[in-house]
């Protein structure tokens, strides 16, 4: 990928990518195995455990921390798309992205952690 | 919806399809951020794989609400998705490599598209699941 100027126009538009790249690849895994449960419980069951693997819990976390970015990052970029005055704050939207990520994905990142540690769930 | 061209240069089809690819982003772009993160809250925080397996789908597939919120998500998501790596490789290749990588992509595209809608539409619980 090439570099600009490193700005956080740069990195937001980066992370846009490989987290969207990253997700698309996870879609197909996910597709595959759920196709599984047409063929019934056992071979379904068996490959689902998989996921209970802590590795794959942190993994999860991951993806979870993909899809939040990609989604307000997405709404950022269809504020300035629609409203491009606002390109004037896009420091402190981006900044405003941030705060929002954090603000969601600490608590939900804790659960999940809790999840993966520990087997927790409904 | 074919972007390239048989002599291998870079052509983007002017106006019409990019236009609607771009407004087919946004849209499904603002859609999915309720259909995915709803799913990953729903999966993930109040329930977790380790109470998700064959009953806990077959219980949820008894419902057609959660066929049709899988199915517009799965379709909304993978043609959004597609369409992104599609834009990353026009950034990234050149040529005849980005038709014959684009056209795989869409080749793909469309076999899983078609393999989760069709587990989607036609699963069926065995008889003896618990619900």
């Amino acid at each position: 990928m090439s570099m600009y100027r490193g700005g956080v126009g740069q990195w937001s538009w980066m992370l846009h990518r490989v987290t969207g790249i990253g997700v698309l690849l996870f879609l197909f895994t996910h597709i595959l195995d759920t196709a599984l449960v047409a063929l019934g419980p056992e071979l379904y069951n068996k490959v689902i455990a998989l996921y209970r693997l802590p590795l794959f819990g942190l993994g999860e976390i991951g993806l979870f921390a993909a899809v939040l970015y990609h989604s307000l990052n997405g709404i950022r970029i269809c504020v300035i798309d629609f409203w491009p005055a606002s390109t004037r704050w896009h420091k402190q939207m981006f900044y405003a992205v941030m705060f929002l990520f954090l603000l969601v994905f600490i608590p939900v990142g804790w659960i999940m952690l809790d999840h993966a540690l520990h087997g927790g769930g409904a | 919806m074919s972007q390239t061209t048989s002599y291998g240069s870079k052509q983007r089809p002017s106006g019409g399809a990019e236009l609607y690819a771009w407004i087919f982003m946004r849209l499904s772009g603002v859609v999915l951020l309720l259909l995915a993160l709803g799913h990953l809250f729903i999966m993930h925080v109040f329930n977790s794989v380790h109470n998700i397996d064959y009953n806990f789908v077959a219980g949820r597939y008894a419902k057609l609400f959660w066929r049709g919120y899988d199915l517009a998500m799965l379709w909304l998501a993978l043609i959004h998705g597609l369409n992104g790596l599609r834009v990353v490789l026009d950034d990234a290749l050149k040529g005849p490599v980005r038709d014959v990588a684009v056209r795989a992509l869409y080749v793909i595209g469309i076999a899983f598209l078609a393999l989760g809608t069709y587990v989607i539409i036609v699963f069926k619980p065995v008889a003896g699941a618990v619900m």
